[in-house]
């Protein structure tokens, strides 16, 4: 699903919608089946990025002409 | 009273008397050297404050000394802030201090206040300028010394709670008259460049020198103007500088800021949990719903058996067919009795019965009924007819009137 490119931000978001638009059962079945594999897929998608997330932390330099140059932090821990 | 003797307790009460009503013993400030400090069991602090010459005795209560920021030593410049009045009993005058600044704070502590004064006046500190902070940061931006426990602290907690976002250090220095430029340098960069999408900026704890690049006005501008929104982590709890009057957000301490800056991964498994749970359950009852209609609408008969309806049909038409014949039979019987009733009565005006009685008929030639002889001449034929036959008669002679 094309929704998996959806940052987590977008994808609780997009879960928050659907979640309440089945809760608010309005929808016709056909609808209603379909956003409930959206939503399972988006909380599957949410899941997997909390579980496999490893944390990069990146120091900024100033490059020649002033743009930020990314160099991985060895200063922590 | 001048030769009057008095008790040494009148004496000292009027000492203290006097002095209890001079405006400047009531409340002032003094300088000096501490001396002879002493922790009282009680929680009172009992010192001398004393300079070149001279030498007061001080006594700070418990209340006001638990609110000490600093240990106070003998030896170390202070200003002292409280009132002198005698204690009675010793005949004894002392300061009753209620605060002790370390030397030299007593100049930052000014200028803290008066730059607090201008920017709160310039609206800085206003709740309508706080900007929101982003629910879930992909990248946060931290602007302190790559050296410090700060920065430890902050990476250390956003690691363990939210992995997810990036951290970009922007090492500055913190403290020295060089901080305050290259953290404002900083903020400005990290606009410029977009790096993140949250700033934490701070250090950790020092003393008041120490922290003072964050109660610099041109570094509590820089976060004003900053469109990323900033959290202010700066030294531990009591601390409190410009930075944080001005950031969007004021944490505690480095690690505080972190731990406002992201949502927690477990917390936000368990918010996932349950929208799993709430999608379900929404889908459930949706289903069961819909099963329960299908259910209702399969249990009706016309789904049953077809041919129900037709039937049915059927029968309303021939419960309406009987309907109709039934009134039409009553209209028929209806009307075949008055027409008997008809019938009788005309029976009863009925030529035939008269003729009955002996009355006859006489008719024309052309079929009318004759009643006046007028219409009648001599020589016409008649018919007459009888209850029983009739005669053919030719007219002799008319006789008019009755």
């Amino acid at each position: 699903m094309s929704k998996n490119n959806l940052s987590f931000e977008q994808s609780m978001e997009r879960l928050e919608v659907i979640v309440k638009q089945l809760e608010k059962g309005e929808a016709p079945l056909g609808e209603s089946l379909k956003l409930f594999e959206e939503g399972t897929a988006l909380i599957a998608a949410c899941g997997k990025m909390l579980d496999e997330a490893e944390q990069k932390v990146l120091v900024l330099k100033k490059g020649e002409n002033g743009e930020p140059v990314e160099l991985p932090f060895e200063g922590g821990e | 009273m001048d030769n009057a003797v008095l008790s040494v307790t009148e004496l000292n009460n009027h000492i203290k008397d006097l002095m209890d009503s001079d405006l400047l013993l009531m409340g002032l400030a003094v300088k000096g050297e501490l001396s002879n400090y002493k922790l009282y069991p009680s929680g009172h602090h009992y010192f001398t404050l004393k300079d070149a010459e001279s030498a007061i005795r001080c006594v700070m209560f418990k209340g006001n000394a638990s609110k000490l920021r600093f240990t106070p030593e003998n030896g170390m410049g202070v200003t002292a802030v409280g009132r002198v009045t005698v204690f009675p009993r010793d005949g004894a005058y002392q300061l009753y201090c209620t605060d002790l600044l370390p030397e030299g704070m007593g100049d930052l502590h000014i200028a803290f206040e008066q730059l607090k004064d201008k920017l709160s006046r310039e609206g800085l500190f206003d709740a309508v300028h706080k900007k929101p902070l982003p629910r879930y940061p992909s990248r946060i931006a931290i602007i302190t010394s790559s050296a410090g426990a700060a920065v430890r602290d902050i990476i250390r907690v956003l690691g363990k709670r939210w992995p997810m976002a990036e951290v970009v250090l922007l090492p500055v220095r913190v403290q020295g008259a060089e901080a305050p430029p290259e953290i404002v340098g900083a903020l400005r960069y990290a606009n410029k460049y977009k790096v993140g999408d949250l700033i934490i900026t701070g250090r950790g704890g020092g003393s008041i020198e120490d922290l003072w690049a964050f109660n610099d006005e041109r570094v509590a501008r820089a976060i004003f103007e900053s469109e990323i929104p900033v959290i202010s982590a700066v030294g531990h709890e009591p601390d409190v500088t410009i930075a944080d009057y001005v950031a969007d957000l004021r944490a505690a301490t480095p690690s505080n800021a972190a731990e406002l800056a992201v949502p927690d991964r477990s917390e936000m498994s368990d918010a996932l949990a349950s929208m799993s749970v709430r999608l379900m359950q929404a889908t459930k009852k949706k289903l069961s719903e819909k099963r329960a209609r299908l259910n209702d609408l399969a249990s009706r008969r016309v789904l049953q058996n077809p041919t129900a309806y037709i039937d049915q049909k059927r029968l309303e038409l021939d419960s309406v067919q009987n309907k109709i014949m039934s009134r039409y039979e009553r209209l028929l019987s209806a009307k075949k009795h008055g027409y008997i009733r008809l019938a009788a009565s005309l029976d009863a005006l009925s030529p035939l019965k008269v003729l009955g009685r002996g009355y006859s008929i006489t008719t024309t030639d052309s079929g009318q009924t004759l009643s006046d002889a007028r219409d009648v001449s001599v020589g016409d034929r008649l018919h007459v007819s009888l209850s029983q036959g009739g005669l053919r008669c030719t007219v002799d002679d008319v006789i008019s009137g009755r």
